[in-house]
């Protein structure tokens, strides 16, 4: 089908691409053999063949770092893009905590098939459970790979690898690096990045951020970037197109994410014909340093593993200025674990957040702003010592300290929900594969096996399992398959979407209007999270769906961009992604709305038994898959229905 | 918390382009009512708002993670590698500079031949990446690992090659050194890789050619002076720098004698 539309930002829609139904391609049989049979019966690239395929990946996180070192080494031509000047700053240098495997090297009851129930559970049935098998499988391999690169696992005394309980979990099934998990497996993929690099397989594009996908005859054949140092705006082709690109939370402006996270590659791959699926589903962090003033710049996550000593409270008054020591036991209110007395203050994230969201609507918050509740480390240094809790903790204090100037050995930490991680992201089947045939997309940019809610520890482990070991295997079933007629840069579709580029740069540079990109972007990201965030309703996402288009066509007349193109110009650099923001924060909102159920980061006050989230399976047992339909304010919706043979649905309960 | 602000005078340097020649411009009242609880780039942040609205082009500086990990940012602040606190840029927060009584900073990107200016305060420091693509990794294809607990490792060794391996890459300690080596950068490298059992096959040709490379690209010699451990914000210490010559002199050594190429 010929798809020719315009929209309110005058972006056309040149490419082409062939109508499409969900496949989700789950193969059939006992669920410990899918993905076993699934490789067998798999296309294969021969060897020498290889090197004539080029794959473009996007991306040099875990993910798309992990898989273009792999490509590299299985021998096709790989041509990697990230928008840092090195691959190695892809934003998962900054998780903290650990990576999941089902090793069961503690011996404690772990096993595939644990780790596999807990994720399903965990993202409260809205994954689809091949994938999350298959995940739950290749975990173990991870490790084994990250060890044999020089990963410096923490070890115990006997030189065997140290583990730890994470998030909740029964088994301790977490391998950690200090408090630099995701910095340590990323360096390793970069490392054997590195390698292909200097082995001439791999061409590394860095500061180069792709604007958007070529479409030709139907599959995806290439991306035009943008070089930052330039500004020069070039087609690259290729025979397959792999977006790991990372995380949306930067729609909220306000996240944990890193400054340049954005969404313009899922979202201009969305635009020329890729799903979008349940974008809503967004993950809240409970332990994240406050805000500090209307500069902020980004929020800090602090390690959830600090809920297992600290106590969380606020005052039972409200509007109480008193400072924290002043304040006697019997006017504190540690509200989770009066509420949950058996998981008290380790109760899930979603919980732990909305909890704090309740409390300081209710005039409790403390510090300047409102916005923050104790966590109080007072109980645990009296119980253990200061020493043990330095040993525990003492990195994380030390950037507390910095951070705010305050010595949480000696006053309570203060902290408050952030967005963190989203589970949402675009459409792919078993094999990793869009709705556009060649486009496949991995790590956090994918709809992913998280479901709803995402388990501590485990978007680390779905990075590298889709970027070492499931991507290499499954994009080469579909070269081996794929008609891919030769097409070189001058085909009119490569020149149609670098106009389309082009224009778009000129336009943002020649607006000249009043209010910086800065300006919008905060203005969205506060809409976004007051309406859209820990707790959502019916009216509230109206609203939200009503100020957007109004922000959205503000931006187009009145943002200020200045400089030229033909720079370095971090105005355009934000101003392009903003504009994209603007586009996803609609779907968003429309996603929240159609889901009128509660489940995992997704809670709808109109769907709630006695203040805790209502699951509504009947009606929402779907994979929400949208499709863009030449109007961002009217995608189409499609319903991956989603089937349970072997974790059975229940409902959760911390109380 | 209390919202101290205090009024700064900046001088930062601007260049347009790798080609300009770059001077330092002073800016007051785009300065004004800095809050303290500001980070510094967070104080950059409101200067480039205030520049945009006099329609005045703002001050390009490199940062991504602002968390202290992806090594993005790096500043010389008053003649010191990311400023008066031993932290990344991001991480040094405006209230040292009101505790410390300075009002007066003075912003430069780093300066080494390696790491030429791309625009005011970013650099291009792909240096960096051609010195660990000569060597800094163990050469291990996907899919040939064998189980991660058949090699235990004494936890002694692992916790330093973890310090090693710590490094960001910002190369705040280049810009520190007056020769602008890169000693500690790859001497890092090298060492959390040789502390390791998995990176002894290849100890010998990788601190060759890493040194080596590191030579080639423009980085200066070496001559004790401590100054990149003294900034580096992820303090690594000056004793991998003697490790590594102790590498490079036991693979020189073992190179002549084998008279391999
Ligand atoms: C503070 C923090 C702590 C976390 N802690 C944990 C933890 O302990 N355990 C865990 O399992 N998970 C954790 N997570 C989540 C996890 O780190 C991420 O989900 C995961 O690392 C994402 O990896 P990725 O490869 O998909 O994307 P990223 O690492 O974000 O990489 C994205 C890549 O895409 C490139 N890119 C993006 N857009 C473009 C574009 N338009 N053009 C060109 N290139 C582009 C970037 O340059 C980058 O290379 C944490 C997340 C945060 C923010
Ligand atoms: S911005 Fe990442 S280390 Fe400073």
């Amino acid at each position: 089908m010929a798809v020719e539309t315009k929209d309110k930002v005058g972006v056309r829609r040149t490419t082409e691409y062939t109508a499409v139904t969900l496949e989700s391609q789950v193969p059939a049989g006992p669920i410990e053999k899918r993905w076993d049979e699934h490789r067998f019966k798999m296309k294969l690239v021969n060897p020498a063949n290889k090197r004539k395929y080029t794959v473009i990946v996007v991306g040099s996180g875990l993910a798309g770092g992990a898989a273009a070192a792999t490509m590299g080494e299985l021998g096709y031509n790989v041509k990697c893009f990230c928008y840092q000047d090195s691959p190695r700053r892809a934003h998962s240098i900054a998780a903290q905590g650990g990576i999941n495997a089902a090793k069961n090297y503690r011996n404690d009851g772990d096993s595939i098939y644990r780790l596999f129930y807990d994720t399903v559970k965990g993202g409260d049935f809205r994954s689809r459970e091949s994938n999350v098998y298959r995940l739950a499988q290749v975990s173990v391999d991870i490790i084994d790979q990250c060890v044999a690169q020089g990963v410096p696992f923490a070890r115990e005394y006997g030189g065997l690898l140290d583990n730890r309980s994470f998030g909740g979990a029964q088994v301790s099934r977490t391998f950690y690096a200090r408090g630099q998990t995701g910095q340590q497996l990323l360096l390793g993929a970069y490392q054997s990045l590195s390698r292909q690099i200097a082995a001439g397989k791999v061409e590394m594009h860095t500061r180069s951020e792709m604007i958007d996908l070529i479409v030709i005859d139907g599959q995806a054949r290439g991306i035009v970037t943008r070089d930052m140092l330039t500004g020069k705006i070039e087609s690259h082709l290729a025979d397959a197109v792999v977006l790991g690109t990372g995380g949306y939370g930067n729609v909220f402006y306000l996240s944990t994410n890193a400054k340049g996270c954005n969404t313009t590659a899922i979202w201009r791959a969305h635009r020329r014909g890729a799903f979008f699926a349940n974008p809503c589903f967004t993950q809240i962090h409970p332990t994240c340093i406050p805000a500090a003033g209307d500069y902020q710049s980004k929020l800090t996550l602090m390690s959830e593993s600090l809920r297992n000593d600290g106590r969380i409270w606020v005052p039972r008054k409200q509007g109480d200025k008193r400072r924290a020591s002043e304040i006697p036991e019997g006017e504190r209110d540690y509200y989770l674990e009066e509420r949950y007395p058996s998981f008290g203050n380790l109760v899930p994230r979603d919980v732990a957040s909305r909890n704090a969201k309740y409390v300081c609507d209710e005039g409790r918050g403390v510090g300047d702003t409102g916005l923050g509740v104790y966590l109080d480390f007072a109980d645990a240094i009296k119980r253990l010592g200061k020493q043990a809790i330095f040993e525990r903790y003492g990195n994380l204090f030390d950037m507390y300290a910095r951070i705010t100037g305050e010595d949480p050995y000696e006053v309570p930490m203060r902290i408050y929900p952030a967005i963190h991680y989203t589970m949402g992201g675009l459409w792919v089947d078993y094999n990793l594969m869009s709705t556009i045939p060649g486009l496949f997309v991995i790590g956090e940019a994918n709809f992913s096996d998280h479901g709803a809610n995402r388990l501590g520890a485990s978007a680390l482990m779905q990075g590298l399992a889709d970027g070492y070991f499931i991507l290499p295997y499954t994009i080469g079933n579909y070269l081996a398959q794929a008609k891919l007629p030769k097409v070189s840069t001058d085909h009119p579709a490569c020149r149609e979407v670098e106009v389309e580029v082009e224009t778009r740069m000129k336009r943002l540079l020649s607006i000249n209007g009043k209010r910086s990109v800065d300006s919008f972007h905060r203005e969205l990201g506060d809409i976004m999270w007051n309406n859209c965030g820990m707790s959502r309703n019916e009216a509230g996402l109206k609203q939200a769906l009503k100020r957007i288009p109004e922000i959205r066509s503000e931006f187009w007349e009145n943002v200020r961009v200045l400089g030229k193109n033909e720079e370095l110009n971090q105005s355009l650099e934000k101003a392009s992604r903003v504009a994209d923001f603007m586009e996803l924060a609609e779907l968003l909102c429309l996603d929240a709305l159609e889901r009128r159920e509660s489940c995992g980061g997704h809670f709808r006050e109109e769907s709630q038994i006695d203040g805790e989230a209502k699951r509504d399976d009947e009606n929402f047992s779907y994979a929400a898959a949208w499709e863009y339909s030449g109007n961002v304010s009217r995608p189409n919706l499609h319903k991956e229905p989603l089937i349970f043979e072997y974790v059975i649905p229940s409902q959760r309960s911390y109380k | 918390m209390s919202h101290d602000t205090m009024d700064l005078t900046l001088h930062v340097w601007r260049q347009k382009s790798s080609k300009d020649s770059g001077g330092f411009v002073t800016y007051v009242e785009e300065a004004r009512g800095i809050s303290e609880h500001m980070s510094f780039l967070e104080m950059l942040d409101v200067v480039n708002e205030k520049l945009i609205e006099k329609n005045e082009d703002p001050i390009a500086f490199d940062h991504d993670c602002r968390e202290g990990i992806c090594g993005m940012c790096g500043l010389m602040i008053n003649g010191i590698a990311h400023g008066p606190d031993q932290t990344t840029t991001c991480q040094l927060h405006m209230r040292v500079f009101k505790e410390q009584g300075i009002t007066d900073i003075t912003i430069e990107p780093w300066r080494a031949k390696a790491f030429p200016v791309i625009k005011d305060l970013v650099v291009d420091r792909n240096a960096f990446e051609m010195i660990i693509q000569a060597g800094g990794y163990i050469s291990v294809s996907t899919g040939s690992a064998p189980d991660a607990n058949s090699l235990p490792i004494p936890k002694e060794n692992a916790d330093k090659a973890m310090d090693g391996a710590s490094c960001i890459g910002c190369g705040a300690c280049v810009a520190a050194c007056p020769n602008a080596s890169a000693m500690l950068f790859t001497s890092a490298k090298i060492g959390h890789l040789g502390l390791l059992p998995q990176g002894q096959v290849e100890r010998d040709d990788r601190v060759l050619r890493m040194v080596n490379k590191m030579d080639e690209v423009g980085f200066g010699g070496c001559t004790n002076i401590g100054e990149c451990s003294a900034v580096c914000p992820k303090e690594i210490g000056l004793e991998f720098i003697a490790r590594m010559n102790r590498d490079l002199i036991r693979a020189s050594l073992a190179k002549g004698d084998s008279k391999k190429p």
